[in-house]
């Protein structure tokens, strides 16, 4: 399937700019992104290709602009909710309860 | 999270977690709690993937086909089997395929459509590898990409781009350095970089000898 993460030919993205000594992840929250989609994974419930499926679902203006790990939760969020483990309304709510205690 | 002052400390110096920050937060919270991921297991993944597994991986498997004529043939042949002979195995890694540079080969590997590369080999992507200028250009114009890397590479010189899939990874054995004779294995896997197994680089050359 072609989509917005088929990138492979296109013009006008840039160079390419590589970090020197780059970190392997450049943020707690990347980390635990990282972890909690392989230990999910772990579960049985999906594949990798349905992994990437999910990811490429993320709308195509969204895709491009959020950063790596982001279209990893992205996908992790929609698989969870997908195989029942997760509903959406219990994720929002605590996403709520987290930003009223933050922002206490 | 601030230790010992944390009263002050929080006023003073937590800022409101970004929107992705609390995302990741909710979902770890709601799945420990479902008994769905153990946090232990999590730090477990953390810490093999961002300390244990790494290029250093690939670059004893480079070093080994450079000093073994009989290991570079199954390298060659049968790459993930040659790879789990030095205890490299696992995910993203299941199906290896090694490619050879020569004076007439250059190789490059890219993922165009997402990410995929030969963790247990070369441990986690770059940013640059997962970004849109590689993942497009490097199909394009590799030579231009090679170039941004200062990587020359002669007309004369065919380049191969391969493009990763779920199912195949690749890794580069680039050529061994000039020089490097009667070096030991361990001195020649230190001269191994990962951008070199990648194609984008070349090995680093060998500090010189007092003779």
């Amino acid at each position: 399937m072609n989509g917005v993460h088929d990138l492979g030919g296109l013009h006008g993205f840039g160079p390419v700019v590589a970090e020197a000594d780059e970190p392997v992840f450049h943020a707690e929250w990347e980390r635990r992104a990282f972890a909690l989609t392989l230990a999910a994974g772990f579960l049985g419930e999906w594949n990798i290709d349905m992994s990437r499926w999910a990811r490429e679902q993320m709308p195509p203006a969204r895709y491009l602009a959020a950063s790596y790990y982001e279209h990893w939760l992205w996908g992790l969020e929609h698989l969870l909710v997908e195989r029942g483990l997760l509903t959406r309304e219990e994720l929002e709510a605590r996403v709520a309860v987290l930003r009223r205690g933050e922002a206490r | 999270m601030s230790g010992g002052h944390e009263h002050e400390h929080d006023v003073e110096y937590t800022a409101p977690l970004g929107e992705t920050e609390l995302r990741v937060k909710a979902l770890e919270s709601l799945l420990t709690e479902k008994g769905l991921v153990d946090p232990r297991a999590l730090d477990e993944l953390i810490d093999l993937y961002e300390a244990r597994v790494g290029p250093r991986n690939g670059a004893r498997v480079v070093a080994r086909a450079w000093v073994d004529p009989a290991y570079r043939k199954r390298l060659l042949e049968n790459a993930s089997a040659a790879i789990a002979e030095l205890g490299f195995t696992g995910r993203q890694g299941e199906d290896m395929v090694v490619l050879e540079n020569t004076p007439r080969v250059h190789n490059m590997v890219v993922c165009t459509l997402c990410s995929c590369y030969p963790w247990p080999v070369l441990g986690l992507p770059p940013v640059w590898y997962k970004s849109p200028p590689y993942r497009s250009r490097a199909v394009l114009d590799p030579r231009g990409v090679l170039r941004e890397f200062g990587v020359a590479v002669g007309d004369e010189v065919e380049v191969r781009v391969w493009d990763s899939t779920a199912e195949v990874r690749y890794l580069v054995l680039p050529e061994r350095p000039p020089d490097t004779e009667g070096r030991s294995e361990e001195e020649l896997a230190a001269l191994v970089t990962r951008d070199s197994m990648i194609g984008v680089g070349r090995p680093k050359a060998p500090e010189r000898r007092p003779r």
